[in-house]
Order: C-alpha cells, then sequence, then structure tokens
C-alpha cells in the first residue's frame, strides 16, 4: 500500500515515476516532474486551472489518480508551444489581452485547444460552452473569447 | 497629447509571454533547498476561551516544529492600523478559523492529518453575528460598544431641510451581503530566517512595504534585517492587501523556530473560510425632494460588519461614508456611519471598498425617488447629476470639465435604452419572461482619502543597469490588472525609448522604494505621474551629462547611459510624491478635498427575470466611463470588464451561507462565480478629460466598474418586474418569495 | 489536498472478469472507481473513507451498442461518448441533453453514467431522462447478469439495490419515443458546472387534446431521483388547462419532499417544480396542435 511504477508520456517525454497509486496527477506533474505551469486552484474540479490533456481529452488532473492515468499519453501547457515558437491560441490570447494575472492561463489555453481541436470554426455558443470548465476571476472571459475566436481565425498552416 | 508612441497603444502586457507559456511562477511553483511546509490550526468556535490543546495519537509530533503565541519574538499583532489583530491567538478567540497554533513538517501530505488530529477544548462564550446583534451590544466582543469606528458628515442644514413645507420625503433599507474574492490563486507564502540576512518572505501580495511593517512588529526584527518580495501572484483584489500580513508572519514565525525555509500554502477551503471578505452592510436613506424633482436633503445612516478585529474598517467606512453621496449635487447631507465588531473572520479589502456598497444604496435609492416624485430615472438624474464648480457631499468643488447628463445618455443611446424600455413594457404583459433594463450613474474617487496620498509620501525610481536595460523601481505590483505594463508605458514614453527595453525591476523591498500600497486605483494616477517625473530626470541627467544629444534613439540613450554609469558607478532618478496644490481635507469634520479626482461612469444592465425558475440574467451590458486617459486600451477594456463580471456575482450569484461566523459553502462547487456560459455581452466605451495631475492625464479605473453593475442591474429588475429588490445577493429563491407572495401574475397565457 | 497519498490503495486490474472476481473475494474491501469526479472530489477534501479502490475503467463498460430495439449504454461510459452518440442524439435526446449539463467539459470526459448512478445523488442530471425513456439497468456480478427497471434501482437517500459485488453493466433504453413529445429542464444557481437545485424531463403524448402517456422524472425533490407517478396518473387522460395544472401542481407536493440545503430551499423547489410542470404542458400542448 505505498508506492509502485508507474510510466507517463507527457508532451512527448517518456517518464518513469515511483509513486502511489492514488498520487494526484496534478501533483506528479508539479512535483514528481517539475512541470509548475499546471496549477491548483480548487482540489475539486471546479476551477480547470488543473486541466491537460489526456490521450486528447481535457481533463482535471486534480481529479485524476495516477493510477488510471498509467502509460496516458498527455499534454501540458509546456507542451503546447513547438520549436519555441507560440502556438497560435498562445498567440491570440496574448494579443487579445486573455491573460491578466495568468493563473487561470494555462488551463484556459488547454481548454482552448481542446475546443478548437473539436469545432475549427466554433459559435460564440460553442466558445462559451467549450470553456466552461475554466473559470477566470480577472478578465470577465470577453477578451478569453475573442482570443479563442482570434486563434480559430488564425492561418489553419500555423504553428501548433 | 494624443501624439504619444506608446501610451494609448495596445502594447502586450509586459510579462505576457511567460503567462502564456506557462513559465510564469506564482508562490507555489517555488521551492527552496531544505524547505519544509506549515500549517495552520484554526479555532472551531466563534468566541470563547481555549481550555487545552490535545495532540492527538498516530502523528510523529516530535518531528513537528509547532509555534504559538509564546514562540512570538515581537509583537503578537499584525500591523495594519490600529493594533488589535492577534497574530495567533493567546488563550482567547473571536471567531470561527482564528489561528492558534502552527505546524511544520517536511511531508507537506502530513500536516492535514495532523491539524486534523489536535484537539482543542474551549469554553465557548456568547457571540455576535450580525449589524443587529452587534448592535444590540449582547454582548460586547470589541472595545466598549462593539463599534470599531464611526464617523458623521455633514454638509448644509439637514434638519431644516427636512421641515421644508411641501417636500416628498422617500425612505429606504438597502442590505449587502459578503463577498469572497475567490482569486483563482489561494494565499500563498515562503519565509526563511537566517541571522545573517534576517527574515525573507516571499508572497503572493499586494503591498511588500505593508508586510514588511508588519513582519517587523512580529519579529521585533531591525528594518533592514526583514525583506519581502512579490512573486507572481495570481488574482488578488483586495484580498491580498491585509492578509498576506498574517500568512507571510507565520510563514516568518515557523522558519525562526525550525531554522528552515517554510512554505505555508492555503487550499481552496482554508482560504474560503479564514481570510477576508467583502465587509457586509446595511444603509438606511431619507431623501428630501422637491416635488419638481429636485433633490433637497439626505440623511444616511451607513453601517459595515467589520468582522472580529479592526483591520481596515476604519478606511472601507470613510469611502463608504464619502460615496454615499454618489455623484448627486446635495445642497444638505448628512452621513452617519459605524463598523460594527461581529465574530466573524475580520473582513477587509476589496476592489471598491465600501463604494460598492453605499453606492448600491444611493443608485437604488436615487431611482425610488425618481418613482416617488413621477419622473423617469433618467429625468431625475439630469436634474441632480453634478456639474462642474458645483461641491459634492464633502465640500469639495469639482473642477474638472464633467458632462454626467451627456455621459448618461450617451450610454442610454449605446444601450438602446430608451427603444428597449418601451418595448419591453409592451411586451412583458403576455411573457414568462419579464424583461427589464435600468442604470447607475455613479463615481470612484481615485488615490487614497484626503492627506492618505501625502502621508504615503510615496517615492518611485526609474534607473539604468550596466548593460542598458532601464527599470522601474516601485513596490506597486502585478496581479493582472497591468501594473507591470503601464507603468513600463509610461517610463518608455517619457525617457523616448522602444517598450522592450523598459522592464520592472523585482517588488522586492531591498532593491525597490516604497512608492505604496498596490489599492485605491492610485497605481497608474499617483505612482504612473511618479514614473514619468523619474524617467524624465533620468533624461535630463544623461543630456545635462553630455553623454546624450537632445534627441536620440533607443540604443543611443542606452550607450549613454552605459557611459553614465561606467563614468558615475549608477544612474538613478528618483521622484516624490507632491500634492497638487490648494487641497484641504479636515480629518474631524470630514470636509473638503476627499480625493484628487473622480472617475465617473453610466452602467446600463439589461436583464431577463424568467418567472419559471425566477433566475435573472444579463443579457447586454454597457460600461462607459471617463477616466482622464486609456494608458492601454486592451488592459482597460480588460479591467473594466472583469470588474462588471464580479460585480455580476456581487448581485447575482454570490453568497456566503454564514453559519455563526463559519462560512459553510467554502468550496467553489458552492459559492458561485459566473462561469464563461454566464457572461453575454458588455460593452465598454471610454471618456477621456485629462487629469492634470495624473500620468498623461490618467486617472484610476481598477475599482470603479465594481461599484455600478449592481445597482443598475437591481433597477433593470424593478423595471422588469415591478417589484424593488433592496438587498444583494438576489437570489432566485429571493425573488421567488417576493413574487410567489404578491397575487399572481397572470399565468394564464399564450401557449410557448 | 488533505489525504494522505501513501495510505490509499488503488489497483487497475483491467478486466471486467477479474474486477468482479475481486469484487466477490474481498467483499466490501474494495470501493470501485470509474471516472473519479466524485470520489476524487472526497479524496481531496480528506473525506474518502475508503482505502482500497480499484479502477473500473474498462473496455468491457465503455461501449455504446445500438440495434433495432434499443441502445444500451455501457456504465463505464462518459457524458462526453453519450452526448455525441448520433444514435443517442436522435432517439433520447433529453439524455443527451442531460449529459451536457452534467458539469463542465472536463468533467464530462471522465464521469461516467454508472459511477453517476451508482452515487446516487438525488440530485443527479441523467436520472430524469432515464425515467422519461424507461431505462432498465443491467447489473453484473460473479453470479451473472440481471435486470432491473431503473424504477427499481433507487431505495433510499444514497442506497441503492447494488450488491456489494455488483457493478453496473449497462443503462438499456427502448428505441419506443421518437415520436414522443419531450420536455427537459436543468435549473441550477448558473448555466454551467451547477449541482441542480431542480432537474426534470419527460416523454408524453397527447391526443384528442388529452394526455394520452406521460413519463416524468425530477431530481432534487426526494431523498432519489423520483419518477412521478402520482402526478402523471393526474395528468393521464387530462387536457393541458388551469385545473389540471393547478391539480398536477397539487399531487406534486404531495409525492415530492423537498429539502432546504446549501443550494436552494424547498420552498423554492416546490414552487418551480409546478412552474416546470406547467412548462411542460405548454410545450406538450404547443408542440402537438
Amino acid at each position: 500500500m505505498s508506492v509502485r511504477q508507474f510510466s507517463l508520456r507527457v508532451n512527448g517525454v517518456e517518464h518513469r515515476v515511483t509513486a502511489p497509486p492514488m498520487a494526484r496527477l496534478l501533483d506528479v506533474l508539479r512535483h514528481d516532474l517539475g512541470l509548475t505551469g499546471t496549477k491548483e486552484g480548487c482540489g475539486e474540479g471546479e476551477c480547470g486551472s488543473c486541466s491537460v490533456m489526456l490521450n486528447g481529452e481535457l481533463i482535471n488532473s486534480c481529479l485524476m489518480p495516477l493510477a488510471q492515468a498509467d502509460g496516458a499519453t498527455i499534454v501540458t501547457i509546456e507542451g503546447v508551444c513547438g520549436h519555441g515558437r507560440l502556438n497560435r491560441v498562445q498567440r491570440a490570447f496574448l494579443e487579445c489581452g486573455g491573460a491578466q494575472c495568468g493563473i487561470c492561463t494555462p488551463g484556459m489555453i488547454l481548454a482552448t485547444l481542446h475546443l478548437l481541436d473539436r469545432h475549427p470554426c466554433p459559435t460564440q455558443d460553442q466558445i462559451q460552452e467549450g470553456l466552461n470548465g475554466n473559470l477566470c476571476r480577472c478578465t470577465g472571459y470577453m477578451r478569453i473569447f475573442a482570443a479563442a475566436e482570434k486563434a480559430a481565425n488564425s492561418d489553419s498552416g500555423a504553428i501548433k | 497629447m494624443q501624439s504619444e508612441r506608446i501610451v494609448g497603444k495596445p502594447v502586450f502586457r509586459k510579462e505576457g509571454l511567460a503567462k502564456v507559456l506557462g513559465s510564469a511562477r506564482y508562490i507555489d511553483d517555488i521551492s527552496l533547498p531544505g524547505m519544509i511546509f506549515g500549517a495552520t490550526v484554526r479555532s472551531a468556535v466563534p468566541r470563547g476561551r481555549v481550555l487545552s490543546i490535545e495532540y492527538g495519537t498516530g502523528i510523529p509530533w516530535d518531528e513537528f516544529t509547532v509555534v504559538t503565541a509564546k514562540d512570538i519574538p515581537g509583537h503578537n499583532y499584525v500591523a495594519l492600523i490600529s493594533n488589535d489583530w492577534p497574530c495567533l491567538a493567546d488563550g482567547f478567540v473571536n471567531h470561527p478559523q482564528e489561528p492558534i497554533l502552527l505546524l511544520g513538517h517536511p511531508d507537506r501530505h502530513l500536516l492535514p492529518l495532523a491539524v486534523a488530529a489536535i484537539k482543542i477544548e474551549y469554553e465557548e462564550l456568547p457571540s455576535v453575528h450580525s449589524i443587529e446583534e452587534s448592535e444590540s451590544g449582547k454582548p460586547v466582543v470589541w472595545g466598549e460598544d462593539n463599534i470599531l469606528k464611526s464617523y458623521s458628515l455633514e454638509k448644509g442644514d439637514v434638519d431644516a431641510a427636512f421641515r421644508e413645507p411641501g417636500i416628498l420625503i422617500v425612505e429606504g433599507e438597502y442590505m449587502t451581503g459578503a463577498q469572497e474574492h475567490l482569486y483563482i490563486e489561494n494565499n500563498g507564502a515562503i519565509a526563511a530566517y537566517s541571522e545573517l540576512e534576517g527574515v525573507t518572505f516571499w508572497g503572493s501580495l499586494q503591498c511588500p512595504f505593508y508586510a514588511h511593517k508588519a513582519l517587523i512588529a512580529v519579529t521585533g526584527l531591525p528594518e533592514d534585517k526583514v525583506r519581502v518580495i512579490q512573486v507572481e501572484t495570481g488574482g488578488a483584489f483586495g484580498g491580498k492587501e491585509d492578509y498576506p500580513s498574517m500568512i507571510g508572519a507565520h510563514a516568518a514565525l515557523l522558519a525562526i523556530k525550525s531554522g528552515r525555509p517554510v512554505k505555508l500554502i492555503y487550499d481552496r477551503m482554508e482560504d474560503m473560510a479564514a481570510t477576508t471578505k467583502r465587509h457586509p452592510s446595511r444603509a438606511r436613506h431619507r431623501t428630501a425632494v422637491t416635488k419638481d424633482g429636485k433633490l433637497l436633503a439626505a440623511d444616511i445612516e451607513f453601517c459595515l460588519d467589520g468582522g472580529a478585529y479592526s483591520t481596515l474598517s476604519s478606511t472601507v467606512l470613510s469611502r463608504a461614508t464619502i460615496h454615499s453621496g454618489g455623484a448627486y449635487y446635495w445642497p444638505n447631507i448628512r452621513v452617519r456611519s459605524k463598523a460594527y465588531a461581529t465574530n466573524t473572520p475580520p473582513h477587509g479589502a476589496f476592489r471598491g471598498f465600501g463604494a460598492p456598497q453605499a453606492l448600491f444604496a444611493t443608485e437604488r435609492q436615487m431611482d425610488r425617488v425618481a418613482k416617488a416624485v413621477g419622473l423617469t430615472p433618467e429625468e431625475f438624474r439630469r436634474r441632480n447629476l453634478l456639474r462642474t464648480g458645483e461641491t459634492t457631499s464633502t465640500g469639495q468643488e469639482i473642477r474638472q470639465q464633467i458632462d454626467l447628463p451627456g455621459w448618461m445618455e450617451r450610454a442610454l443611446d449605446y444601450a438602446g435604452y430608451y427603444e428597449k424600455k418601451a418595448r419591453f413594457n409592451r411586451q412583458n404583459p403576455d411573457s414568462l419572461r419579464k424583461k427589464g433594463i435600468g442604470f447607475a450613474v455613479f463615481l470612484h474617487g481615485a488615490g487614497f482619502t484626503g492627506s492618505g496620498e501625502r502621508y504615503l509620501n510615496s517615492l518611485v525610481g526609474v534607473d539604468a543597469t550596466a548593460d542598458g536595460r532601464i527599470r522601474v523601481l516601485v513596490s506597486s505590483t502585478e496581479f493582472g490588472q497591468g501594473t507591470n505594463t503601464i507603468l513600463c508605458q509610461i517610463a518608455a514614453e517619457s525617457l523616448g525609448v522602444d517598450y522592450d527595453v523598459v522592464e520592472m525591476a523585482p517588488a522586492d523591498t531591498r532593491i525597490v522604494p516604497n512608492s505604496g500600497p498596490t489599492v485605491a486605483s492610485r497605481t497608474a494616477m499617483v505612482v504612473g505621474r511618479l514614473v514619468h517625473s523619474a524617467a524624465r530626470g533620468l533624461k535630463q541627467t544623461l543630456i545635462a551629462s553630455g553623454l546624450l544629444a537632445g534627441t536620440y534613439t533607443t540604443i543611443e540613450l542606452q550607450n549613454a547611459a552605459r557611459a553614465y554609469i561606467a563614468r558615475y558607478g549608477g544612474l538613478c532618478s528618483m521622484s516624490r510624491y507632491e500634492a497638487p496644490p490648494d487641497v484641504y481635507w479636515d480629518d474631524q469634520k470630514y470636509y473638503g478635498e476627499a480625493y484628487a479626482a473622480f472617475a465617473w461612469a453610466a452602467y446600463v444592465a439589461e436583464v431577463t427575470v424568467d418567472l419559471t425558475t425566477y433566475s435573472v440574467t444579463v443579457d447586454d451590458f454597457v460600461a462607459l466611463q471617463e477616466v482622464g486617459r486609456v494608458l492601454n486600451p486592451v488592459l482597460a477594456t480588460g479591467q473594466i470588464e472583469g470588474g462588471v463580471a464580479q460585480a455580476i456575482g456581487y448581485a447575482l450569484y454570490e453568497k456566503v451561507a454564514w453559519d455563526r461566523g463559519l462560512m459553510r459553502n467554502n468550496q467553489m462547487t458552492n459559492y458561485i462565480i459566473p462561469t464563461s456560459q454566464d457572461i453575454s455581452k458588455i460593452r465598454v466605451y471610454f471618456e477621456e478629460v485629462p487629469f492634470e495631475f495624473g500620468a498623461y492625464g490618467a486617472k484610476g479605473i481598477g475599482e470603479l466598474p465594481i461599484d455600478g453593475p449592481a445597482p443598475a442591474i437591481l433597477n433593470a429588475i424593478a423595471h422588469a418586474t415591478g417589484e424593488e429588490f433592496n438587498a444583494i445577493p438576489l437570489l432566485p429563491e429571493d425573488i421567488a418569495e417576493r413574487l410567489a407572495s404578491r397575487a399572481p401574475v397572470a399565468r394564464e397565457m399564450a401557449a410557448v | 489536498m488533505r489525504s494522505y497519498p501513501a495510505d490509499y490503495d488503488l489497483i487497475v486490474p483491467g478486466q471486467l472478469d477479474s474486477v468482479l472476481q475481486l469484487l466477490h473475494d474481498e467483499a466490501g474491501q474494495w470501493t470501485p472507481i470509474a471516472g473519479g469526479t466524485e470520489i476524487m472530489v472526497l479524496y481531496g477534501a480528506g473525506k474518502l473513507a475508503a482505502r482500497k479502490l480499484v479502477s473500473i475503467s474498462l473496455p468491457d463498460l465503455s461501449q455504446i451498442v445500438e440495434d433495432g430495439d434499443s441502445i444500451s449504454i455501457g456504465g463505464g461510459c462518459s457524458f462526453t461518448q453519450i452526448r455525441h452518440h448520433s444514435g443517442i442524439q436522435k432517439h433520447f435526446p433529453l439524455l443527451a441533453q442531460c449529459a451536457a449539463w452534467t458539469g463542465g467539459i472536463a468533467n464530462q470526459n471522465r464521469g461516467t453514467i454508472g459511477g453517476n448512478l451508482a452515487n446516487a445523488s438525488p440530485a443527479a442530471d441523467s436520472p430524469p431522462a432515464l425515467f422519461a425513456y424507461a431505462a432498465e439497468l443491467e447489473l453484473i456480478s460473479v453470479r451473472g447478469t440481471r435486470r432491473i427497471p431503473y424504477e427499481q434501482f433507487h431505495l433510499g437517500y444514497k442506497k441503492t439495490a447494488l450488491a456489494p459485488d455488483e457493478l453496473i453493466r449497462a443503462v438499456v433504453l427502448p428505441k419506443r419515443f421518437e415520436k414522443a413529445l419531450r420536455y427537459g429542464r436543468k435549473v441550477g444557481s448558473r448555466n454551467a458546472q451547477a449541482i441542480s437545485k431542480i432537474c426534470v424531463a419527460a416523454t408524453g403524448s397527447l391526443r384528442q387534446g388529452r394526455v394520452e402517456e406521460i413519463r416524468i422524472g425530477m431530481g432534487s425533490v426526494a431523498p432519489t431521483p423520483l419518477r412521478l407517478l402520482r402526478t402523471e396518473k393526474v395528468l393521464l387522460g387530462a387536457a393541458p388547462n388551469a385545473a389540471t395544472i393547478a391539480e398536477a401542481r397539487r399531487v406534486l407536493s404531495s409525492e415530492s419532499t423537498p429539502i432546504d440545503d446549501i443550494r436552494s430551499t424547498a420552498s423554492y423547489r416546490t414552487l418551480v417544480a409546478g412552474n416546470l410542470l406547467e412548462e411542460m404542458l405548454r410545450v406538450f400542448a404547443g408542440a402537438s396542435s
């Protein structure tokens, strides 16, 4: 009843993690792997600041036990930009003022990517729904909607 | 004025790249070698004596550092205004969640189990939990009479005015509830101690020098042995103005006793239950108005619930008192205000700082007065809004060119107010979804009240480094509102260099001067202006030295700076606050120039009240404000939108469920703020009447947007339903209770 | 995070048979965990009593199988799977809607229908639709499979008909509601991420202006999700008019027992429940005219 070995593929890199099976994926990312871009805002799956992609799906990493993530492919905010260039969503957040204090931003960017994967040309309703698990207290969401729309409209051949 | 290269432009947020990359480092992202973790053991009762503390079984207590009040080397208070806020309870507690003990241990996960294993016995004593209970004095829990602070403001002859013949008198009582800041990043601190360095406190905070002062008092260390460093802060809204002094002191005490660096981070449940909230309020208005709708007098009684200790209640009450007059000309006005102690965790600073509470009451009252006199809300306001040359409730003459009726009209126009009002009136009788449109006209005084800015005596620097970077040296912090960006814009503009070569010096009390706290909508206006003059001073120094010509490129200035430093060892220009002339404030009579400048606004809310569920949605919102100068349109718009959203929460969603001082709904699932699917349209418009003593004409805007939406929304609900609601948060349950008790609205109606 | 991770075990056998065997052999010792959106919240709050958990994220439980007569939704299917399944959208649109109302996007990706039903919150979003669509549950253990109507699943507050070693294998919905009138509404404190204050789903038909068939499910008005059998009886054969509505409200009040809790009040729930019934009848009347 203490620790076992698990494997995770995080941002394209294979990791072997030795930890209790009920370690939260959030804690494994932040403490075992040193990827502190994913944040803890509530620990109850409400704020979305811990959002990551797991096997292509947006999840709250504070609610994911390590043992159930064994063998999964995970993308965190650190893995979103490629080759030192900004992802179009990151660029749009910068241009539109989508980040104020920035604490919700990593989760919000992941959620936006998840949305655009499924709805490349999202309507306003789809944008609002796609981000409904990510709380922001600073922006009132308006600049974030603008960023999502801008990212959707930016050249599809751009960096991803 | 409008020919600036950088000021007024939507340049990127200075620290924005790190934020979108996820590389910005907040307090819980930081670790120090040898660091242990801290936790707080808190009172389970609202008031009483601590009889015993038992350390339960199953925990290796010998591995723990334990800190009690007895371990405090300096004073057992968290210095703020009065010194009645204990750092750790010493045998007596005055609110649930009051800190009693601190624990330290290397295993972060063990701490919550250790906290749960401690059993404390109390002798519980009677407590008070509302303004009414505290007023009764049964029992007295603070001072002689539970009154933390009181003010009395009077202009003209109010009693005589109320005796005038032929006037109408309108009375109303208005209540606002507590509001939780809900910054998405919880409070957190890291502290380290060594004999050589003293105490260093890294924190998520707004005011490094407030924490500096508090740590000096608690540790007993000299000023140069206490160092406070602000790290990237994930939202604050006032909740990290006062509270960080407490958590920082706790981390420091653990660091001193354990000899290790200590990280102390609250989880969401603890942060919500234990830290400060917006003061609940009760306002009683009596308004005397002539039959043709001219305001004659106001007699206002205003009360705040301050919680168990005085903390910032005196200043919140002060601002509420002064803002109770709203944006109107009062020939006669009296405001008597009191802050009451209750056995609740102390309430504290929250964006708006007394103005949202006061203006909620005033703007609701004005709509009701208009109705009583038989005028539309807009006509009533046209007849009574302040004009240039008139005086406010503190006798302050409005010297700026203002056009409140014009701005109001413009906002109404953008909102389609007249057409919508008529259309909703026509359509509502046949619909179960009642639409309404309402508005508020209001103001927010920027900067510290009265002589406050003189007292702060802010000092700002702009320097150059040996490699030619330009730095802004201020203790003003970034927590999302754009401090870094606008101050660098101002410095770059003033110096005539590119935005990219200017950066902020770390907000470290060892490096930066005290430019005052990052509060009160003062950063752009007051601190920005000092940055401007300090930058100008630096430029003048370089030119006077002969190293820089009258016109130059960015590179040339950087080269000149490097050369200057090589020659003289350093290059730094400081600028000290100077009060604008003709500023006079009487702290006793509460009379005179309360604020250097006011920002003005007219906000319009369009709502739907669904009579099936009694829920209210805000379908469209127009926010128009006069702010002096917009320094960065994207950031400024974001500030307004964010403030409006927070105020929509304040009005319609955010209720703290109290159980004798304990917050029962201290989880995000039960304390409701709007999600992305709850905010429709917020349309932002700016007017600019440059303020001569603000940076590039700017006044403060951080708090203004949270002052107006709540009354605008409730005014709209009154239009939609014909019912006057006078307390917030206004939940569907409240609306249901009121509407169900009235004669049934025709539910027989056209199908679907 | 108030729990000590090393105090807990979570095993992932990966095969349904192994899981069922374990639940039988070590009865009462292992708590099944599916998507974790309930259990992990308790865990984070330091309130999870269970110490040994077994993962039931299993391929055998995560299929949606459609044939001519019915759709069988594996207990391990996520709300995302359910809301996006074209067959469910077509034949059981109320359920697709309830799935879309559950939590937020990330929680829908992990939360499962089986986990949701086994958790047995009276405020759950999907149960009303299961009543409206005459759902049956397939329960499985080492002893085999058994089927029960959903009405027999909830026995009391957070008590279900599941044996200690049983799992929900599938939710089976009969494809006979394609032409039915339908109505569904969730009332929460906000538009997303809200536990319902009250939620309702109903299917039915009218003939010659009178209610011919009706099935109504409602949440948050009783210790369990509720099928409004008495209210349905009152509505059967009646025309949707003011008298019917008044009577239906009265009977609804008698068969529902809403409470005051952290989210809402009994009086609000009673009033709004009646309003929703009225809205439902109006929708039905309008749709069939």
